[in-house]
């Protein structure tokens, strides 16, 4: 990986209007910074939403980006999470063509990583995964020897731990 | 009792009112008629431009020296759009401007309707705000926060697109919503430790220098930083956009810094050992190579926005909060200095590296300015364009007044420079506004003369007309050996007819000998004067640092040994 490029996770409370994400992703687009995820969801106060982006590029700049976030009158706080202990979770579902006679190994795979089946049809299954992001690729890993259809993934949504604010 | 009920455009116009709006600069279109019509009820002036970008630098120009915002009021599609680089331009100078934008109605948005353009969405980069009125009831909400938002903290224009059903509906509104502006907030005073740490520093320094930008000018910081300068004895350098705030004539001001900066400015900058920016981003035409600038000195950094910290350059200490306020308080915690011997060199540099030009010849424009300098006493609002005469204007121009300078500076927008004196004039009245502009920015906006002839107002044009256009002719000439490419403005017009097709005023310049008289007689006649100055055609600024190089690199003449060219951007 270019050395230059880290990935950071960023966390935003801000006005759930419309046109907010637009002026969001313009922060990051300016300064030449890749979204890699993004995860947009009402808050508990209606009036606000929450979003999760995972972003890469060059760490330098990330501190500027934030401050320009925090600048956007429309974001109540803009905050980077990299590095801080926190709350991880993504979801994946896995479309597999499978013949009948190699599902038992998959079955394996999924029990081990506790996830579960969320669809089964004759030639296909689709799997469901919760966890951290490192976990969904780990599995991932272990099913890229199968013939996988489809993959999509929620992208990462984190929370601070104990009592602290996200 | 009843509540009052009005239409969406009443409202507006009502609204613009409470705000104590004086004058609104403004072109008419079909989307924006309703509120064309609210305006004929109402105490506010329309100032109808002849192109909708000239309004906005109007607006601008109103807004730098009143200090509150300028209003524009357009249609929608491109009458919108032809506010964009207006907009962008009080964006980069952290100007106040509410601009209002007539749309197509709600059911035809997002159906390429005629006139329709996506107006809030292409002000995203450039606004500090912007909103797109759905709910006639965010009226009242929409003027009050827009208003708010464009002139506290760091500046700004905020952009409202407004339906056309919106302005046509009937409601009742309620002034009394307060705003909801949960994300924004406005830093006011400094960190009462931080600025201990400063005022140490500064008591620590031999050979400090304050740095005075635009947000000083914008806070009114001048009383303030007089007060620490004189008790301190530190020398002052102005960035572009903050010239007049500590005024030019006095003993310690060493005028500009930067690319075009004076000589003996850029030598104080070289040496100081305490630099303290007041209300300046760093902008790369102040420190050239940003990794060496000031690099053996102390750095210090007062801005109201947050997002300057660290920016362009790494300082020692940066102090939150709006600098009159800041400098104030630095104020209580300083005792007098002695930097006699600081002061010696300074002086000495201010005599060895004083601005100088050529005087055989033709016309120098160098000359007309310092003439003009010499009449108007740093009593007259003085806007410039953009290009060579702007960085002669800013040098020979000495200001005085905190408000009375108005240059496009981040976005360096040509045509700004006429526009802007029309709405600098009807901010002053009773004040002369001198636009000084050169012979290609003239013409980007020129039509603007029929709005200042309708609005009667003292602007004397002064076109530093050298026939090319110059900066870029500098560069070609110094960086891309003299290939001349595109910037003969061969074909220009006859500007003294020019300006008497418009009904005002046409004079011309053509030898130093005349000079003097024919400022005179421009600033005599009343009303607006054109001066045709016809100067030298390939004369070029210096001092220069070019674009991108440390200080020591600067030239105090032409140089006579091939440049490279320039690391820097433009």
């Amino acid at each position: 990986m270019d050395p230059t490029q880290s990935t950071h996770v960023i966390s935003l409370l801000v006005n759930n209007k419309p046109g907010v994400l637009i002026r969001i992703s313009l922060v990051f687009a300016r300064r030449g910074y890749n979204i890699d995820s993004l995860v947009v969801s009402p808050g508990n106060d209606e009036r606000f939403s929450r979003m999760t982006i995972t972003a890469k590029g060059d760490p330098k700049i990330l501190d500027q980006i934030i401050k320009q976030l925090n600048k956007v009158v429309d974001v109540i706080h803009a905050v980077d999470h990299t590095g801080e202990v926190v709350v991880e979770r993504e979801l994946a579902l896995i479309k597999l063509h499978v013949p009948a006679d190699k599902r038992a190994e998959i079955f394996q795979i999924v029990e081990h990583f506790r996830g579960e089946t969320a669809d089964l049809s004759k030639n296909s299954m689709t799997l469901q995964i919760t966890g951290k992001s490192e976990k969904i690729d780990a599995m991932m890993s272990l099913l890229d020897q199968y013939q996988i259809h489809e993959m999509v993934r929620t992208g990462k949504i984190i929370m601070a731990r104990g009592d602290l604010d996200t | 009792m009843q509540a009052k009920t009005c239409t969406g455009a009443e409202a507006i116009i009502d609204g613009l009112q409470q705000q104590g709006v004086e004058h609104i600069f403004g072109y008419p279109g079909g989307a924006n008629i309703p509120i064309f019509d609210a305006l004929l009820d109402s105490s506010i002036n329309l100032v109808l431009c002849r192109h909708e970008q000239g309004g906005s630098h109007m607006a601008d120009g109103y807004a730098r020296v009143k200090g509150k915002a300028g209003v524009v009021l357009v249609t929608s599609g491109p009458g919108a759009t032809n506010t964009i680089t207006g907009v962008m331009t009080a964006m980069m100078d952290s100007i106040p401007m509410v601009v209002i934008c007539g749309q197509t109605i709600r059911a035809n948005l997002g159906l390429d309707a005629f006139q329709e353009a996506d107006v809030s969405g292409i002000s995203f980069p450039v606004v500090k705000h912007s909103y797109l009125i759905k709910d006639v009831n965010d009226i009242p909400r929409v003027i009050k926060e827009a208003f708010h938002l464009a002139e506290s903290g760091r500046p700004g224009p905020v952009l409202i697109d407004v339906p056309k059903d919106i302005s046509t509906m009937e409601f009742t509104p309620n002034w009394q919503v307060e705003l909801d502006l949960p994300g924004f907030t406005v830093p006011t005073y400094a960190d009462d430790a931080a600025v201990a740490r400063v005022a140490d520093m500064l008591h620590e320094a031999k050979r400090p220098l304050l740095m005075v930008g635009h947000g000083a000018v914008i806070s009114d910081a001048g009383r303030a930083i007089m007060q620490l300068v004189e008790k301190m004895q530190i020398p002052v350098c102005s960035t572009l956009l903050g010239k007049g705030c500590f005024p030019e004539t006095h003993e310690l001001s060493v005028g500009m810094l930067g690319m075009h900066g004076t000589g003996y400015a850029n030598f104080t900058v070289m040496e100081c050992d305490l630099i303290m920016s007041i209300g300046s981003r760093w902008d790369d035409r102040i420190v050239g190579k940003a990794e060496v600038f000031c690099e053996h000195a102390k750095r210090i950094h007062i801005d109201i926005d947050p997002a300057e910290e660290g920016k362009m350059i790494k300082v020692h200490e940066f102090l939150l909060g709006d600098a009159k306020t800041v400098i104030e308080q630095i104020n209580t915690v300083v005792e007098p200095g002695d930097t006699k011997k600081w002061l010696a060199q300074v002086a000495k540099w201010k005599k060895q590296y004083k601005l100088k030009y050529k005087k055989q010849g033709g016309l120098r424009a160098e000359y007309v300015l310092d003439r003009l300098d010499a009449l108007m006493q740093g009593e007259c609002v003085v806007t410039t364009d953009v290009g060579q005469h702007q960085m002669w204007a800013a040098q020979f121009c000495k200001a005085t007044h905190h408000n009375y300078w108005l240059s496009s500076g981040g976005a360096g927008t040509m045509g700004y420079g006429f526009p802007a004196a029309i709405g600098g004039a009807l901010a002053a009245p009773g004040v002369t506004t001198v636009a000084v502009v050169g012979d290609g920015g003239f013409q980007m906006t020129l039509c603007e003369l029929s709005t200042a002839m309708l609005q009667k107002l003292p602007v004397k044009v002064i076109i530093l007309n050298n026939s090319f256009l110059g900066m870029v002719r500098q560069w070609q000439d110094l960086f891309f050996e003299k290939r001349y490419s595109g910037v003969d403005m061969e074909g220009n017009p006859d500007f003294v007819k020019l300006a008497e097709a418009y009904g005002a005023t046409g004079l011309r310049i053509k030898r130093a000998a005349d000079v003097d008289k024919i400022l005179k007689k421009a600033f005599d006649t009343p009303g607006t004067v054109v001066v045709d100055a016809v100067v030298e055609k390939e004369d070029n600024v210096y001092p220069m640092v070019p674009s991108g190089l440390p200080y020591t690199a600067m030239l105090l003449e032409p140089p006579k040994h091939k440049l490279e060219k320039p690391p820097g951007s433009t």
